[in-house]
């Protein structure tokens, strides 16, 4: 093999390994503060990806009708846990961000769904549509069951999965879209080419890696929600509400799944369930990193890219099957290092 | 007055085993109230329960609001704070942001004044506050954890054997700082297996064996109880009969 394939490989890998990457670190995070395997991580890629193609391409996607629905549901739940004690301020709160926010935005997307809106247009409404859709989902799926088992909550976050790939087949139909380029251009160092758009992705992993850190480090809220993942009880002895971490959680899971497929949709073509797989390559790094260490899941997830870009070079088929063998060796080491591992107690 | 916290008629049940049962009891703006008795008698169920962690049967108020229905959240709120047994530390992060983070809902200027005055209440903690709450001896996670409580400005802060296992020199600290709180105008609910030290502080006392209170009054008329006496300070009397 000669020096320019093998660099433009590892350049292949690298791009898929910081999606990978990003992805891996919001299942770290989700499963940390929430203990929710977050199957659905990669529903919010494709509903990034596929909502920012229509609108670029002047239709207008389901996913924004979506968003007001499950804020509709959200705003039901609240009201429901609220009637003993109905204070009218914190249903004031829950109308505004279940029920106006949802449909401001619904407006501003049919509004702008008509007249192929510039790229930062669409971009701001997929990520606010898929955040949206994130945090209702929490609201409606796994706050509910916040105080039962791991178990419990990976069985609520299958069912999630299906429903979310169910709705995106509808939303987006069978066939594949792609998205125009955040980043057009390109240049050439030395045998190897840049694009614009595998800069841009370099540059936003990058820089939300280093926001994450920032966030988690200095803040008050990024603290607490270390403090929730370290210590459920003693979070919340502090005054730090469980549901109050679970949705920024939430939160910042969808909005990372959402710019990675947004970062893909350029380069790939993706489809109703391409989202699976990627968010699976990512829930790859994250076991390898325990679910819980960070920095072992970013260094992971470029090894699972690169391993990746390498087998679809000599062994197209078995790709998939390379990648995840990789969980294997890993899973025995873990296994031996770690006997037993105890369920959690709430 | 009415009693900063008043607890009537409570029942905790583990499934079917109730853990404590029928018990009622006050605590005053200003007090130090403890509840002593033997390892597993219900004391920290007890605590539990009014704090949240558990259901309880019967009727919890503080500050003359009804506590049912409401989350452990709202009442930290309110000014209830709870050292538990087992401390509950951050233990992954270091001392100074477990302490930011016991005044999750206060406001940012007062937290940091209110680190301050941690710091002279516990100077051990400041010569710390970069090191890791995981790695901190038994005595200063038991003062951070402490420390962690007060940062939420309570107005009663119930203490769950915060002697337990600790050198003497420490617990002597520790009993020193609750009646500092006392006189600082915090409220203080004390379980203690070590019924010594804590009857010498407190201001009134009950008795649990059991799930059940045997025994309240004066905390100096508790101690002087011969059954008491017997049973948890280590004296002998002739015919005392064993609780």
């Amino acid at each position: 093999m000669n020096t320019t394939i093998m660099l433009f490989l590892v350049q292949d890998g690298i791009t898929n390994g910081a999606i990978y990457a990003l992805l891996g670190l919001a299942l770290v995070l989700v499963f940390a503060v929430t203990r929710v395997i977050l199957i659905p991580q990669g529903e919010f890629v494709t509903y990034g990806a596929l909502t920012y193609a229509s609108l670029a391409a002047g239709q207008m996607p389901g996913t924004a009708k979506l968003a007001l629905a499950l804020g509709i549901g959200a705003f039901a739940f609240d009201l429901f846990v609220a009637r003993k004690a109905l204070h009218g301020r914190l249903v004031v709160r829950s109308f505004i961000t279940n029920i106006v926010l949802p449909s401001i935005v619904l407006a501003l997307t049919i509004y702008f769904a008509a007249q192929k809106p510039p790229v930062a247009v669409c971009i701001a409404l997929s990520l606010v549509i898929v955040a949206m859709i994130g945090l209702y989902l929490y609201r409606i799926a796994f706050q509910p069951l916040a105080h039962t088992s791991v178990l419990v909550l990976l069985i609520a976050s299958v069912g999630v999965h299906l429903a979310l790939q169910g709705l995106g087949l509808l939303f987006f139909g069978a066939e594949g879209q792609r998205g125009p380029a955040v980043l057009s251009g390109a240049f050439t160092a030395g045998s190897l080419r840049f694009t614009g758009q595998s800069l841009t992705v370099y540059g936003i992993t990058i820089a939300f890696i280093v926001g994450l850190w920032l966030f988690f480090g200095l803040t008050l809220y990024g603290k607490a929600l270390r403090a929730t993942a370290v210590n459920r009880l003693g979070a919340r002895l502090a005054g730090i509400r469980t549901t109050l971490s679970g949705q920024i959680a939430f939160l910042l899971a969808s909005v990372i799944g959402a710019l990675s497929g947004i970062m893909i949709v350029p380069i790939t073509t993706l489809y109703y369930d391409s989202g699976f797989l990627i968010g699976l390559k990512g829930f790859v790094a994250a076991i390898i990193g325990g679910l819980v260490s960070y920095p072992l899941t970013a260094v992971a997830a470029l090894v699972v890219g690169i391993v990746e870009a390498f087998s679809s070079f000599y062994a197209s088929n078995y790709k998939e099957v390379i990648v995840f063998m990789l969980l294997i060796p890993v899973l025995l080491l873990r296994s031996l290092a770690a006997p037993a591992v105890e369920e959690e107690k709430d | 007055m009415s009693a900063l916290l008043s607890v009537t008629d409570a029942h905790v049940a583990y499934g079917k085993v109730e853990a404590v049962r029928s018990v009622s009891l006050e605590v005053g703006a200003n007090q130090i109230v403890t509840i002593v008795g033997a390892n597993g008698a219900g004391k920290t169920t007890l605590l539990s329960a009014i704090m949240g962690i558990l259901p309880l049967k019967g009727r919890v108020a503080f500050a003359g609001q009804d506590l049912a229905r409401l989350d452990i959240e709202d009442r930290v709120a309110m000014g209830l704070g709870l050292v538990p047994e087992h401390r509950e530390l951050f233990v992954t992060m270091n001392v100074e942001d477990n302490l930011e983070l016991g005044a999750f809902r206060i406001e940012r200027s007062r937290a940091k004044a209110s680190i301050e005055r941690i710091y002279t209440l516990f100077p051990r903690l400041k010569e710390r506050r970069k090191q890791l709450a995981g790695t901190l001896s038994g005595g200063e996670q038991q003062m951070l954890a402490m420390g962690r409580a007060l940062m939420g400005e309570p107005k009663l802060l119930m203490l769950d054997e915060p002697s337990l296992g600790l050198a003497p020199i420490i617990v002597a600290d520790i009993f020193r700082i609750v009646t500092e709180l006392r006189a600082a105008g915090v409220s203080v609910l004390l379980v203690e297996q070590n019924a010594q030290a804590a009857l010498k502080i407190a201001d009134q006392a009950y008795v649990m064996e059991l799930g059940e209170f045997v025994l309240s009054g004066k905390a100096s008329d508790v101690a002087a109880n011969e059954r008491v006496a017997a049973s948890y300070l280590g004296f002998q009397h002739e015919g005392a009969s064993v609780l």
